[in-house]
């Protein structure tokens, strides 16, 4: 199945409440498809085509609100519009999953496959603090798998997720092992878990709740951003997800994440072949970033080369973690912007030219 | 007669509604605002509508709206309440799902997110206070500000040339079949606040009643904005925005129905 596809799917099977979106190429496939597959009939999953990703995402606002299990997706341009909503869904503890399958910016740009929104996921994007946990996939199954971890992750800690891939993903077909279904929560059940906080009516035996982002006492706002702090720390703390690959006898390390680490996958072969000690650390969390694993591998390798899809943004907190492990060792970046995908060959040689030549 | 003779719970003809909350009011004294507060939470009371109701609150004074009223509220950004209530009643259909939205936030900021939520019939009720100012930011022109009149960002008065004309949002979505029922009302004197409440208590019966998108508008007054007494704001919201917003039912019928009445 595409990718596209795939995560359409995966919303329906895991129950999800609602999905709202606006086309934009190259994700249109996930509206398409839950279109054509009327999940309405089959679960009670609503899907409504918004009049822009602005309505998209405070759609998303008012059912997470009201305690559902709801996403959008779009890519490059539309989170660009969508941001203002996730600020204000940030600033108010609303769980949801949003989808940001990845274009060739800035403004138009391409519609090519690209990592350019890395440190608007990561960092923020929006105003204010805030922080989301963003997940990337590096497969179609994890396209599968990652709908119903973003929301797991959401609800644990009210806060938006993101599932932040490219068009490669997204338009890629590849055999998927789908989830089993699971029932959507009924009206009961939502208010069992989210109605301390949600919006599922008043009953006389409660407070009214109100969602908002709004405190206009400063030392009550401190507060406020003190406890989404505290959150994003434990986020750290507890989240950080990584797969390495071959990196135990590693002198040096790719550090890359979904389109870019399956190049860096085979760049690794092309490299190991030529007698080379590479291996490959992919960051599956982008926030939280797995600094921890970086920290243990530091003081063990030579180097790090940033390998991604864009003009070098992850190698900031690659170099941040490498300077946080108190280590010296050299962390390089190489990349390809604009929509084009770098060849594994491309990344051997940078790998030589910037890391080994000196060395 | 002794006054404690008078005070019997029989001769009771009038009492704060329920739902109406007690905190100190943020609202200017001549503002419009509370008084419609009041009509909404005497119709949620008086429906029984409490566990069914969910507000959604603007932003500009009204974003407040949820220190008034008792019931489960969600706060918009600026403009984006028909959204947010889509989200909530599209979800929640049982719901008794409405905006409260200034002309700032509906008309100029949100013009799409209302005009999309009217057509497509959401299922809300929506409530448009349209006093010609943004008042919380300190008295700026409004889409609906009328020709000649003076604000911060207007200071020699509107003028079509430079501002263009003064928006008949509530004429708009008349015309939309996403509508059932469209009004436009005021609240300036004790006539005016009945007939506003009749107009609210049909709008919250067309959504209970599944008949698509209700939207009442009041013209309002914001007389700290206008820099003028509350009573010479009711009059000269009598004599000048009354002509160009004429007070009135524009639309009363099936959701469907291609054009207003009128």
């Amino acid at each position: 199945m595409k990718g596209n596809e795939v995560l359409a799917e995966a919303a329906i099977r895991c129950g999800c409440d609602g999905y709202f979106g606006y086309p934009i190429t190259p994700q249109s496939e996930v509206m398409e498809m839950l279109m054509d597959r009327q999940p309405w009939d089959e679960t009670g999953m609503v899907v409504l085509q918004a009049e822009s990703e602005v309505a998209a995402i405070n759609m998303v606002y008012g059912a997470a609100g009201a305690g559902k299990k709801v996403m959008t997706s779009s890519s490059s341009p539309g989170l660009s519009l969508m941001s203002e909503g996730i600020s204000y869904i940030a600033g108010a503890e609303l769980p949801c999953l949003l989808v940001n399958v990845q274009r060739g910016g800035p403004g138009l740009g391409t519609i090519q496959p690209s990592q350019a929104d890395y440190a608007q996921a990561v960092k923020g994007g929006g105003h204010g603090d805030y922080k989301m946990i963003v997940l990337a996939p590096s497969s179609v199954q994890e396209m599968n798998d990652f709908v119903d971890l973003g929301f797991e992750l959401a609800f644990k800690y009210r806060n938006p997720a993101m599932i932040l891939t490219d068009g490669a993903i997204g338009q890629m077909m590849e055999k998927v092992e789908l989830s089993d279904y699971k029932k959507r929560w009924t009206d009961e059940e939502v208010i069992e878990k989210n109605g301390s906080w949600a919006t599922v009516g008043k009953p006389s035996t409660r407070e009214r709740n109100v969602i908002t982002s709004l405190e206009l006492d400063s030392a009550k706002m401190e507060v406020n951003n003190q406890r989404f702090q505290e959150k994003y720390r434990k986020m750290e703390a507890e989240e950080q997800r990584y797969e390495a690959i071959q990196c135990d006898d590693a002198e040096y390390l790719f550090v890359a994440f979904g389109t870019a680490a399956r190049v860096c996958e085979k760049a690794v072969e092309i490299a190991r072949e030529k007698g080379i000690k590479v291996g490959l650390l992919r960051p599956i969390t982008l926030f939280p970033f797995p600094k921890n694993i970086i920290k243990e591998l530091a003081p063990k390798v030579k180097g790090f080369l940033s390998v991604e899809m864009n003009a070098g943004q992850m190698v900031e907190d690659v170099k941040l973690a490498v300077y946080d492990a108190g280590c010296n060792q050299r962390v390089e970046f190489f990349g390809r912007m604009g929509g084009i995908i770098p060849s594994p060959g491309d990344v051997v040689e940078a790998l030589e030219q910037k890391l080994m030549k000196e060395g | 007669m002794d006054i404690k003779e008078i005070i019997k719970p029989e001769n009771l003809v009038y009492s704060k509604s329920k739902v109406q909350i007690d905190t100190i009011m943020h609202y200017c004294p001549g503002c419009t605002h509370g008084v419609v507060h009041k009509l909404i939470s005497e119709l949620i009371d008086e429906m029984g509508l409490q566990e069914k109701t969910v507000g959604v609150a603007p932003v500009g004074c009204a974003v407040f709206a949820y220190n008034y009223i008792d019931i489960d509220w969600q706060e918009a950004a600026h403009g984006r309440a028909p959204a947010v209530a889509t989200g909530i009643v599209r979800l929640n259909p049982e719901k008794f799902v409405f905006t409260y939205q200034g002309d700032g936030d509906l008309a100029s900021i949100g013009a799409a997110e209302i005009i999309h939520a009217c057509n497509r019939g959401e299922n809300i009720l929506v409530v448009f206070i349209n006093n010609g100012i943004y008042g919380m930011t300190g008295g700026q022109m409004a889409p609906t500000t009328i020709e000649n009149m003076v604000t911060s960002t207007t200071p020699c008065g509107r003028d079509h040339e430079r501002n263009g004309y003064p928006l008949k949002m509530t004429d708009l979505v008349a015309q939309l079949p996403g509508t059932s029922y469209v009004t436009r009302q005021s609240a300036q004197s004790a006539p005016a606040v009945r007939k506003c409440k009749r107009a609210l208590k049909k709008g919250i019966q067309n959504v209970l009643d599944k008949k698509g998108t209700s939207f009442v508008e009041v013209v309002s007054t914001c007389n700290s904005g206008w820099k003028m007494t509350p009573v010479q704001a009711n009059k000269w919201m009598e004599e000048n925005m009354f002509p160009y917003y004429p007070l009135g039912d524009m639309k009363d019928s099936e959701k469907g129905e291609p054009v207003s009445n009128n």
